[in-house]
């Protein structure tokens, strides 16, 4: 995720990746045999350890999850957390909650056999594509509900939830945004942000393309999209601030390019905030979900992914503003609640998600030239 | 035998050297060329890429900009400083208030600027309300303009530090020599004082280069765009979620700030040596 713009340096992390250890060893990181004689730390759904009931009974006995790299504030998780926790008896340890995806990954490596090591994952695409090898697959309950393109056949990762690009705007501060375009006029002179650096951070990759998009490219061509940033940036509009729920509410980044979900849990808090998804380029992205095949509490882990992906879980995202990922079968069933519905946001018109290639190459080029775009 | 039991103290300070310095160093310059246990150039050819070469440069320019500020107005407050006699209040405070702030960089320092001068600091806000001015401006202060700012503000400190005890090396009796010689002040300055502090200026400004050179944490809290230097192109390789794989050329960008600061601190101890000669 797109949360990691002040983290540690993770040079030093790195290199002295060896010399860190400060969680006791594990006890026991099988997670035991069930009742059926099969590892917990490798059933593949909940009838290999024996029942839904017998999972919750292991998950209790772990007593513990370890999850990473969650903000409250991003999807409700902060919610989600306390209801998995409450509903559970167990305990949630949430680490470094504005971590980015590849310190997810580099915390599994290197706390890996710790008691403290992450159990479940929730990464962009980049990263969960390039690290299947440290999953563990594993299919919930309603792993037939959620579509084919949003799931690994074998459930080694499912998408969870997802969203699409927006402009969010405080409109006591600037006159609405109705298209990308405005944003290069004088009334938003110093006030455009964007969500991280694109070479860095997932989210404002998809900005740069949403932009691309409305600018005549496509997601095999982003150049249009840096251009326009380039133009925005000489006509001093772009604003080189990471935004922040605070930088928000205190009027530093009154126009901010993020995704629709953490613009519209700005609204929650700033009622002036609006959100315009623009219909000439509409971006979608999709988070992955996994389990962390050295989890140091394999009930535990494949229990919250049983809870992320049950009705209640869905719900719970769908209130935080993104689109989960059973969202239409929910609505078809009627299994939504009534107060989420109208939070997830209609999309008319063609809708891009760019695949793997066109992702890096698309990164290809922005590596070479948004630093001189907008240095 | 006896050489070897004096050496003994020395065992913890050797040992953390070791671990901290001298197994990164060789971590890094191994996988520098390393890629999988293969010789590989690669690596270090993707530092002659556009990015990295303007990173490189603007560093430079950071370090270089910053060190130049930092030494001439340090060297002159270093010199206010020393004119006053050493028991005065005002030297010992204003020594004291040096030393603490040469070391006041990192997220404090970005965020006590970003407070005061940021687009809602406090002074921001005031010179807005009071005579109409926007001081933020669109961000200067999240850019390469701002580091130069807010690294010259630990910069001054570090040179008044460094460069007191070579102003303090000058002997009265020089001074005194060369006025009985008939030398006029500006004479005294040109031919005595200024060519023996040149040598400690330069290394102190050396000093000055590779302390910027390698500062990251105030950078890092301040400009989230475009890595415009190469401790954040580092960053950006590192923890990247967009580009993965890119741990090689970080390994080869570090190796390449090793080989800078190197350079340096060699230049820096030649000309500490000759200042030595002096101040004995």
């Amino acid at each position: 995720m797109n949360k990691s713009l002040l983290a540690v340096s993770a040079a030093s992390a790195l290199v002295f990746a060896s010399l860190i250890g400060c969680a006791p060893p594990q006890k026991d990181n099988s997670g035991g045999e069930s009742a059926n004689g099969v590892k917990i730390s490798e059933a593949k759904s909940a009838a290999d350890v024996g029942g839904m009931d017998a999972l919750v009974a292991a998950a209790k006995k772990e007593g513990e999850l370890n999850v990473i790299a969650l903000p409250p504030d991003w999807a409700n998780y902060g919610a989600i957390i306390k209801a998995f926790g409450d509903k559970y008896g167990i305990k949630v340890n949430s680490a470094q909650p504005d971590a980015a995806s590849q310190d997810e990954i580099n915390a599994a490596n290197q706390q890996k056999g710790k008691s403290s090591a992450p159990d479940v994952f929730d990464l962009g695409q980049s990263v969960a594509l390039a690290n299947t090898a440290t999953f563990a697959p594993y299919k919930v309950a309603t792993f037939d509900d959620i579509p084919q393109a949003f799931k690994d056949p074998s459930g080694t990762w499912v998408n969870d939830y997802g969203g699409y690009m927006s402009i969010g705007f405080d409109t006591s501060k600037v006159p609405p945004v109705t298209n990308v375009n405005d944003l290069l006029k004088p009334e938003y002179k110093g006030k455009v942000a964007l969500n991280g650096d694109p070479t860095q951070a997932g989210a404002a990759f998809s900005g740069v393309l949403m932009v691309a998009l409305s600018q005549g490219g496509s997601a095999d061509d982003i150049a249009p999209g840096v251009e326009f940033f380039r133009k925005l940036k000489e006509a001093g509009n772009f604003l080189p601030v990471d935004p922040t729920p605070a930088t928000i509410e205190s009027g530093q980044t009154p126009v901010v390019i993020d995704w629709n979900y953490l613009n519209a849990a700005t609204t929650a808090k700033l009622p002036s905030w609006q959100v315009l998804v623009p219909n000439n380029g509409v971006v979608a992205g999709y988070y992955y979900q996994a389990v962390n095949k050295d989890a140091p509490h394999p009930a535990a882990a494949r229990l919250w992914q049983e809870f992320l992906y049950s009705d209640e879980g869905q719900n719970l995202f769908a209130a935080g503003g993104v689109r989960p990922v059973r969202a239409d079968q929910m609505l078809q069933a009627g299994t939504m609640d009534k107060a989420v519905v109208s939070k997830i946001p209609v999309i008319d018109g063609p809708v891009t998600v760019p695949s793997p290639d066109q992702t890096s190459k698309a990164t290809k080029y922005l590596s070479e030239n948004w630093a001189k775009a907008i240095g | 035998m006896k050489k070897l039991r004096d050496g003994l103290p020395l065992l913890p300070f050797l040992a953390v050297v070791v671990i901290f310095l001298i197994i990164p160093t060789v971590t890094v310059i191994g996988s520098a060329f390393f890629d999988d246990g293969q010789f590989s150039l690669a690596r270090i050819q993707a530092l002659f890429s556009s990015t990295a070469l303007a990173a490189l440069w603007k560093s430079v320019l950071l370090s270089g900009s910053t060190a130049l500020i930092g030494a001439v107005l340090g060297a002159v407050l270093a010199w206010l400083i020393v004119s006053s006699p050493p028991t005065s209040m005002v030297r010992r405070a204003v020594i004291s208030l040096c030393s603490v702030l040469a070391q006041f960089g990192g997220v404090a320092l970005a965020f006590a600027f970003l407070a005061t001068v940021g687009l809602n600091g406090v002074l921001t806000l005031w010179v807005q309300q009071v005579f109409g001015w926007n001081l933020a401006g669109s961000g200067w202060l999240y850019s390469l303009t701002g580091l130069i700012l807010v690294y010259t503000y630990f910069q001054i400190p570090l040179m008044v530090i460094v460069f007191v005890p070579a102003l303090e090396g000058l002997r009265d009796q020089w001074r005194e020599a060369a006025v009985s010689l008939g030398a006029s002040t500006w004479s005294y300055w040109r031919e005595v004082a200024v060519p023996l502090l040149t040598p400690a200026f330069l290394g102190s400004a050396l000093l000055l280069f590779a302390n910027a050179f390698a500062a990251y944490a105030t950078a890092a809290a301040l400009v989230s765009q475009g890595s415009p230097i190469v401790p954040l192109l580092i960053r950006s390789a590192l923890t990247s979620e967009v580009v993965l794989g890119q741990s090689g050329f970080a390994y080869a960008l570090a190796l390449e700030m090793i080989v800078v600061v190197a350079a340096v601190m060699v230049a820096y101890n030649a000309l500490v040596r000759r200042t030595a000669r002096w101040l004995r």
